[in-house]
């Protein structure tokens, strides 16, 4: 089979970007779509062009580095899986596809297809983790966890930081990505003594990033490759409020 | 030259208390005033990065991607061990360590093993305490699983994402002293060389990924924790991105490069489709607790599974290891698939492949069971195969997957350049010729948080950072001439062939004569074939674009370069050894049934090789390993 990428191409030198065409060669239909983008970049090297530049890492869905907007949907045409992890057997011969950057204020485009996800690290900097030093820690099992307790925060652990959720949104909100930090970490015993200071200072640097606000359309839990969901973000609410409640600021 | 190991006196399990006891410490007032660099934000890299700022020390760190959360022990899958013995089944820091020197065919350092073993319990405590995740009993209190092989049940994990959960663990330690100013977090920035200073590492050269620029920077220690080099072989179950150009350009520098033919080749990977790819995926080796491994009796059965009989099945693995049977260790599961598809017996469309079949388990255990334990595997087998292993069995192969060799440490992680160490995948130190499961991400978080850390300001105190070299020294100007003068060369050639296809074919030659099996000819052989291949790369490479900015073919171009060198050697190693060990089985050197025949009597050493300068042979040293308190034994897992 072989289909036509329409690829956002934009250098580095601050002209404004553009589509491109590119017809593919013969694909197989087990080939991820990343490497159809290699092969492409393989004969556009040969043709002493510029290959596309596009980011990619662990291809099996668990680094989140590899992003890509495909045919207007982040992380392409099928639920609950990224971008590497979707295959050209999903399309049709002979389709065009359309293959975009994730767009939005706080990911500044470098070039083509790869952009920079910084302002999530600075939202994790501001209070995304529990602060215990090396050593001294007391015996794992002195703290029982409840199980489900402890499923219902890996559900949300699971977060690989893609930034799918932004991409998806209208207003580029971060809700989903803070959501799912904060409620791993707030709903474990381990995370109690911070747990209100830890919603305010995540709440403030993402809304410092220029990320939009979040107005529950869902979009981001349509795309999320983990399937993390719009209660999270009900929780993060809730935790938000009795923060404020409680004065802390 | 002579390698000292410097391992403390005293009894195995008294040496690393003597070593803290008598560790120079660092005046907690002038800790600040040293400056540390780390390169690498793995489970190693993070944890140490975290640690050094914690204890007050200026820490940079270093990584290629665009955030320290992505690294390649995002991707481990199946759990971390520690001698916990919470199920109360037997386990000891005495068992774990022997279990790792013999699952590493003895061939790693006894002291620094049993060490690991001693700090793993601290490990799990640290990590729940940061909040990870860990699976959990219904009681509350944290479960274990029995993992790659071993009698007991002694593996953590976090479903299938152990080392996703680890990782974010150290990248939030990691985020909090980034967000203290205690570390400075440095992102798509790729160390391409070490400063050396009067033999002593204080330095690296750093190329900016987005603007192409090239920056100095200066430290009292320079901390490397880069990860393996397995994606010599191309096709492994390595992220895309993990590269061997930090240690291999500290090699250049003077670095001794420890065992690199010990590779480690993991059992149950999804077999290879074409031509076109990119990676292997792995399927986590805890499918082999309810899976089982067979293949048709017949050469060249070629009908579907479920039409063949079970008496005309042969489950080899149970056969051949009675008391293991599919959880026999990964070299041995390996090599074994490897030897039943070169008779002609293995499975899927091109005869590279064996089943791995659940349908017993699903009969004992009912589906639903099998999904709670494997669901996101097999739904990965979907993903990618197509096919449904609720229904069939699945089909898998070997694949690259680890590598146990590295650069040569010390007993304090440090290299023979003073102020080098080396942490994680990237040094040779304790999994010998062969690791077992779920020990690397234990051993990545035993030398970052509990390691390293006393070792590294046992080595700061003999420095004054006063006398720390500027960036301004020649030794950062020569370096850094010699970085830009490389890439300049690579992006000059012009010529045929994209980088990719240079990669391909060395994976190849790589894997043929260098991979689960080899032999004396063979490796002469890929010698050639390798020196051929990379005066050619020189001559006809073609890298697109220019310095100044993102340019991938570059990044990959500069990696790719550096493997010719690194294949070289690891052919010279694999040919020096002359004898079967773990994961390195030399087919000259084995018993009549076809096992590994170790020869304690002239190779119970380990093999560090310096450089000794361009086109001159490297030099070898060697490391005797000499054990206190276990004995040489024939491994056996019959
Ligand atoms: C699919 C898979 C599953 C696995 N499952 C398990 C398991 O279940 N249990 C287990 O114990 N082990 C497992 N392993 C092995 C284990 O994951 C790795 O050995 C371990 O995570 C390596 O950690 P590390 O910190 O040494 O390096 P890595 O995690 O590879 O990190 C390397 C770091 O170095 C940086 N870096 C490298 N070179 C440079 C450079 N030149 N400049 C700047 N930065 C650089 C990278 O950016 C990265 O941050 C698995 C491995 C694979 C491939
Ligand atoms: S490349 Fe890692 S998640 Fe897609």
């Amino acid at each position: 089979m072989r289909l036509r990428l329409r690829v956002w191409r934009q250098g580095q030198d601050g002209a404004a970007g553009g589509f491109r065409v590119y017809p593919t060669p013969e694909l197989n239909p087990n080939m991820s779509f990343l490497e159809m983008l290699d092969v492409v970049n393989d004969e556009l090297t040969l043709k002493g062009e510029e290959p596309i530049a596009f980011d990619h890492d662990c291809r099996e869905g668990i680094c989140g580095t590899c992003s890509l907007v495909i045919d207007g949907k982040p992380h392409g045409p099928r639920r609950g899986v990224a971008t590497c992890q979707t295959y050209v057997r999903s399309f049709r011969d002979g389709d065009e596809v359309c293959i975009e950057p994730f767009r939005a204020r706080a990911f500044p485009i470098v070039k083509d297809l790869v952009v920079i996800r910084k302002a999530f690290d600075r939202i994790i900097e501001a209070g995304g983790f529990i602060s215990v030093r090396t050593g001294g820690a007391p015996d794992a099992n002195s703290l029982p966890v409840a199980k489900d307790v402890a499923e219902m925060a890996m559900d949300a652990a699971q977060c690989i930081g893609c930034g799918a959720c932004v991409a998806a949104c209208k207003n580029a909100s971060a809700m989903l990505f803070v959501a799912a930090k904060v409620s791993h970490l707030n709903l474990l015993p381990q995370g109690q003594p911070e747990r209100e200071r830890r919603v305010m200072a995540m709440v403030r640097q993402m809304d410092a990033e220029g990320f939009g606000n979040c107005t529950v359309t869902g979009s981001c839990e349509a795309v999320c490759p983990k399937n993390i969901g719009l209660e999270f973000i009900a929780r993060m609410n809730r935790e938000y409020a009795a923060a404020l409640l409680k004065g802390k600021t | 030259m002579r390698l000292e190991a410097k391992i403390p006196g005293g009894s195995l399990a008294e040496k690393w208390g003597r070593f803290k006891d008598e560790a120079r410490l660092v005046n907690p007032a002038n800790k600040r005033r040293y400056e540390i660099i780390v390169v690498g934000a793995g489970l190693a890299g993070a944890s140490v990065s975290a640690t050094l700022g914690e204890l007050g020390y200026a820490v940079k760190c270093f990584v290629y991607h665009d955030s320290p959360r992505r690294a390649h022990s995002i991707a481990a899958q199946g759990g971390i061990n520690a001698a916990k013995d919470y199920p109360s089944d037997g386990d000891s820091v005495r068992r774990l360590f022997y279990d790792t020197i013999k699952g590493g065919d003895f061939r790693s350092r006894e002291a620094n093993v049993y060490r690991l073993a001693e700090v793993s319990v601290k490990i799990i405590d640290h990590c729940v305490a940061q909040g990870v995740p860990f699976a959990r009993e219904y009681g509350g209190l944290l479960d274990n699983r029995s993992f790659g092989g071993a009698q007991v049940s002694r593996t953590f994990y976090a479903r299938g994402q152990t080392g996703q959960q680890l990782l974010l663990g150290a990248y939030s330690a990691l985020a909090r002293q980034a967000g203290l100013g205690a570390v400075r977090s440095l992102t798509h920035s790729e160390m391409l060389d070490l400063v050396v200073v009067g033999g002593q590492a204080k330095g690296i050269i750093v190329r900016d990924l987005v603007t192409g620029e090239l920056s100095r920077h200066a430290a009292d220690a320079v901390v490397l924790a880069t990860g393996g080099y397995g994606n010599l072989y191309n096709l492994s179950t390595y992220a895309r991105n993990s590269n061997a150009t930090a240690i291999w350009r500290a090699y250049q520098r003077g670095a001794a490069f420890a065992n690199p033919c010990f590779t480690q080749i993991h059992p149950t990977c999804i077999p290879m489709s074409g031509d076109y790819q990119s990676k292997l995926t792995l399927m986590s080796e805890s499918l082999r607790n309810d899976g089982r491994i067979w293949v048709p009796k017949q050469k060249g059965d070629r009908r579907p599974p479920a039409r063949i009989p079970e008496q005309e099945r042969d489950y080899y693995l149970e056969r051949m290891y009675p008391s293991y049977g599919n959880l026999a260790p990964r070299d041995l599961s390996s090599r074994a698939a490897k030897r039943i598809c070169d008779e002609g017996r293995g499975v899927g469309e091109s005869g590279l492949g064996v089943y791995l079949d659940f349908a017993e388990a699903i009969g004992r255990l009912g589906a639903d069971r099998i999904r709670e334990r494997y669901g996101n595997l097999f739904d990965i087998y979907h993903e990618i195969t197509d096919e449904n292993a609720y229904e069939a069995p699945m089909r898998i192969y070997p694949a690259m997957h680890y590598t146990m060799g590295g650069l040569w440490v010390d007993y304090g992680l440090m290299s023979n350049l003073p102020g080098l160490f080396v942490l994680g995948e990237a040094n040779f130190s304790d999994h010998g010729a062969n690791r077992l499961g779920a020990s690397a991400l234990m051993q990545g978080l035993a030398d970052g948080y509990f390691i390293a850390p006393h070792t590294i300001s046992d080595y700061l105190a003999t420095q004054r950072p006063e006398q720390r070299p500027g960036i301004d020294h020649a030794a950062f100007a020569e370096a850094e001439a010699s970085v830009r003068e490389r890439i300049q060369r690579l992006l000059s050639v012009r010529g045929q062939r994209t980088v990719a296809s240079f990669h391909r074919q060395l994976g190849k030659i790589m894997w043929e004569h260098c991979g689960l099996a080899r032999n004396a000819p063979g490796l002469e052989r890929a010698r050639g074939l390798i020196a051929e291949l990379r005066d050619e790369f020189w001559r006809n490479v073609n890298v697109p674009g220019s310095a100044g900015g993102l340019n991938q073919s570059l990044e990959r171009a500069g990696r790719v370069a550096d493997y010719f060198e690194l294949a070289e050697l690891t052919c010279q190693d694999a040919l020096h050894r002359e004898e079967s060990c773990g994961s390195h089985f030399r087919e000259e050197h084995q018993y009549p049934d076809g096992e590994a025949k170790r020869d304690d009597e002239h190779f119970a050493y380990v093999a560090a090789w310096r450089h000794d300068g361009p086109d001159r042979p490297p030099v070898l040293l060697r490391e005797p390993l000499a054990y206190e308190e276990v004995e040489f034994v024939q491994r056996s897992y019959k």
